[in-house]
């Protein structure tokens, strides 16, 4: 209790500190000379938001970059991390696993979710059928990746199988399989698991973007003799791009930086690793922080275009309307 | 609602009456132990009023037990030992340090990583008394395990014993097995147990989520150190022959004729992969229920076993010592402990350190069970169950040669990583000397 009232104490404390320099800000700028207040205002008001930028956010990044090309003693060794990264078969595997994932996670993801999304729409129980799969969107990646340990669980032939999917192949006689440790299709079992909790997401946005398509449009296909094929071609889905294109590229950026289910389901070993999840076993379990941090770099150059595509794309959209 | 506006500030006040009484008078804190005898830490001085502060990696009721053990050091002494514990010991250690909020005292579970924090600057070498208590009541193995580039720097606290055999005195009764004595008189015993058909002889598991593999680290560390002795190893350890070395890969070969020998394993869970899935805690519960005769387990697996299974040598479980292999070699054990170091060297901080050094505590510590120490000055009577009897036993025999864990030793990126992960290849069905070249090839260059 003494623990729980000193913290809240605290926080009181600090929230009304927050307050106080907010309010100072604000006095101080207020009270600025007329020919200088359009200045002293600007910079009042984003001093401490720039400050925040760079200590909580430059400052790191670019001391990243730099231990990037330290060793494990801190000393600097050019650019032997990066080409550690790609001599090593151990990290190129991880480098392979990352582009499986972000080929086929987004893609999916975003089709299974389009599909569902377009099949629904407008049918009897629409929002039943879109909570049953919104809902592992619910679930941490963690707890997913935990829950589909169990289903992937498996146990000797003559054994009782704890398993599902063991349990329904056993039922049907077939032999049970150990799902997570044959290299490459791991791999697949992992990103079933990320599809399954993503789908959800992307059949949410696309159909809230669906139901934005203007009805005047999908009639006048219809009555242009327009079949439902070429309705949901030609109509819905230049209709529906903007969301499309936040869709897949937000589902790309999350799937870049997958490290929970892998981290959960089999800890990089079989030839699963992914990026993310190799930048935090290099940095904090073997010692190697210039290797983590390389890595760390790696996945920020890979995650930039997509941002920037992104963002882009947003703006002109935002102009057209 | 018109007076909305009087809402906030009786919302206000009422948080922060709330968050007043909050943080009132806790009272009480810190039981007093009664029927202490003061006379024994007269030595440690008058130090009312100072507080230091430990961190560890110990928690739930083992924290507790050791905070007990502080309480007799607190109440004649006046300090206060403020204990901290945390599962994220490992890598907030460093950070802490680095950002300088280290502890007063930090309590090591891995040599490697205190040898970091000693290269770093970061720790005060030990006190002369706490040096002279180590000298006194440990043996010279034990001393250079706190010992960084000749300069001493933390006495050991706990031990644990590993390489034991779990196995059901009740299956080897009704079978007519005998405890084996040496490594091939083991080998014997599996294959007779799996011509008998009944039960495997051996169940396994080394999954650990991200630590996937340390238990078979274990099991190569058991037989390296017993097929090719106590020098050997050292060298392995410490790197002066290579990790790829035909001796280890002997060892791993060695160890190979028990795990991968789909005869042999896995009692109760499948195939040899299976060990790889199978959770080293629940690893061993098929020895009860008959499945297997044998898993490989250090001390604390009498903590893992159900609730209400009696550990005896008549009992549910009992364990014995992983046999010899090479006679000559030797009656060597491995196992693990911990280090305590300082990052102050205020009076205060070497009172604790000597007090920690003390037999006084082993003594104190051991009474409360689930933990044994090497301190000489352990009176084994104080052990709690017939294990720890056992553990302190092997551990003070003077004809033991005693080696600490060898993954704990390596640096952390063989040792904490590359190891645990060739281990894992190796069950996955990769070959032991390619297995060795990747880890061999990990070894940080320096």
């Amino acid at each position: 209790m003494e623990f729980i009232g000193g913290k809240f104490l605290q926080v009181v404390i600090a929230l009304a500190a927050f307050a106080a320099i907010i309010g100072l800000i604000m006095l101080l700028v207020d009270r600025a000379p007329k020919s200088a207040k359009d200045k002293v205002t600007i910079v009042g008001f984003l001093a401490p938001a720039a400050i925040l930028m760079l200590v909580g956010l430059v400052y790191p990044a670019l001391q990243t970059s730099l231990l990037a090309f330290t060793d494990a003693k801190g000393q600097p060794n050019g650019v032997d991390n990066f080409v550690w990264m790609f001599t090593q078969p151990e990290a190129l595997a991880t480098l392979r696993n990352t582009v499986i994932w972000t080929v086929l996670v987004p893609l999916l993801a975003t089709g299974f979710g389009l599909a569902y999304a377009v099949f629904i729409d407008k049918a009897r129980g629409e929002r039943v059928l879109k909570a049953l799969v919104f809902m592992p969107m619910a679930i941490s990646f963690v707890g997913a990746g935990i829950i589909w340990k169990l289903v992937y669980d498996y146990r000797g032939p003559g054994i009782e199988q704890t398993g599902v999917i063991n349990y329904l192949r056993v039922a049907l006689g077939m032999d049970p399989k150990q799902f997570l440790l044959d290299a490459p299709e791991n791999t697949i079992f992992l990103i079933i698991v990320m599809v399954w909790i993503q789908t959800g997401f992307a059949m949410v946005i696309l159909s809230a973007a669906i139901k934005g398509v203007p009805v005047e449009l999908v009639e006048a296909a219809r009555l242009d003799g327009a079949n439902p094929w070429q309705q949901f071609r030609n109509v819905t889905v230049p209709g529906i791009r903007g969301a499309l294109v936040v869709v897949l590229t937000t589902i790309t950026i999350a799937t870049l930086k997958v490290f929970d289910i892998v981290r959960t389901m089999t800890a990089g070993n079989y030839d699963t690793s992914v990026v993310a999840n190799e930048m935090y076993t290099q940095a904090f379990r073997a010692g190697e922080p210039g290797r983590g941090a390389a890595l760390a770099l790696i996945l920020f150059l890979l995650v930039l275009p997509i941002v920037v595509y992104n963002a882009r794309v947003l703006r002109q959209q935002r102009e057209i309307r | 609602m018109k007076n909305r506006k009087y809402l906030l500030p009786v919302a206000a006040t009422g948080a922060l009456a709330l968050s007043l009484t909050a943080c009132g008078p806790s009272g009480g804190g810190g039981g007093q132990a009664t029927g202490v005898d003061c006379a024994a830490y007269e030595s440690y001085g008058k130090l009312d009023g100072k507080t230091v502060s430990v961190y560890a990696s110990i928690v739930d009721t083992e924290a507790t037990s050791l905070e007990t053990t502080f309480a007799p050091f607190e109440e004649c002494t006046g300090a206060t030992i403020k204990y901290e514990g945390s599962k994220e010991f490992e890598t907030q250690i460093g950070v802490r340090a680095k950002a300088g909020n280290a502890p007063d005292i930090a309590i090591f579970p891995q040599p490697g990583l205190l040898t970091d924090q000693a290269t770093a600057g970061n720790l005060k070498p030990a006190p002369k008394a706490v040096s002279d208590l180590v000298d006194k009541n440990w043996s010279a193995d034990w001393k250079k395990y706190g010992t960084v580039d000749g300069t001493f720097y933390a006495a050991p606290m706990l031990a644990n014993v590993k390489g034991y055999i779990w196995y059901a005195p009740k299956t080897f009764k009704d079978n007519g097995w005998e405890v084996p004595k040496t490594w091939d008189e083991m080998m014997t015993l599996t294959k007779k147990i799996a011509d008998d058909g009944a039960m495997k002889p051996w169940c396994a598991g080394f999954e650990a989520g991200e630590a996937t593999g340390w238990p078979g680290t274990d099991w190569v560390e058991d037989v390296v150190l017993r097929a090719q002795g106590p020098e050997v190893y050292d060298q392995w350890v410490s790197h002066q022959i290579p990790f790829n070395d035909p001796k280890i890969v002997d060892a791993m070969n060695k160890t190979g004729e028990i795990l991968l020998n789909p005869k042999y394993v896995n009692g109760g869970f499948g195939d040899v992969r299976s060990i790889l899935t199978t959770g080293y805690a629940q690893a061993g519960q098929p020895v009860l229920d008959g499945q297997c005769a044998m898993h490989h387990q250090a001390s604390f697996q009498a903590a893992n076993w159900p609730e209400g299974t009696v550990v005896a040598p008549e009992g549910d479980v009992w364990a014995f010592m992983a046999p010899p292999i090479d006679a000559s070699k030797g009656k060597a054990i491995n196992g693990g402990g911990e280090m305590v170091g300082a990052y102050k060297d205020t009076p205060e901080v070497q009172a604790v350190l000597a007090y920690m050094a003390s037999a006084d505590f082993a003594n104190t510590r051991v009474k409360l069970g689930g933990a044994v120490s090497a301190n000489k000055g352990l009176d084994p009577a104080n052990a709690q169950s017939e294990l720890d009897k056992q553990s302190i036993a092997l551990l003070q025999d003077p004809d033991t040669v005693f080696r600490f864990d060898g993954s704990d030793l390596m640096p952390g990126a063989v040792g904490s990583n590359s190891f645990w992960k060739g281990i894992v290849a190796w069950v996955n069905g990769t070959p032991a000397k390619q297995v060795a070249d990747s880890v061999e090839n990990s070894w940080p260059k320096s």
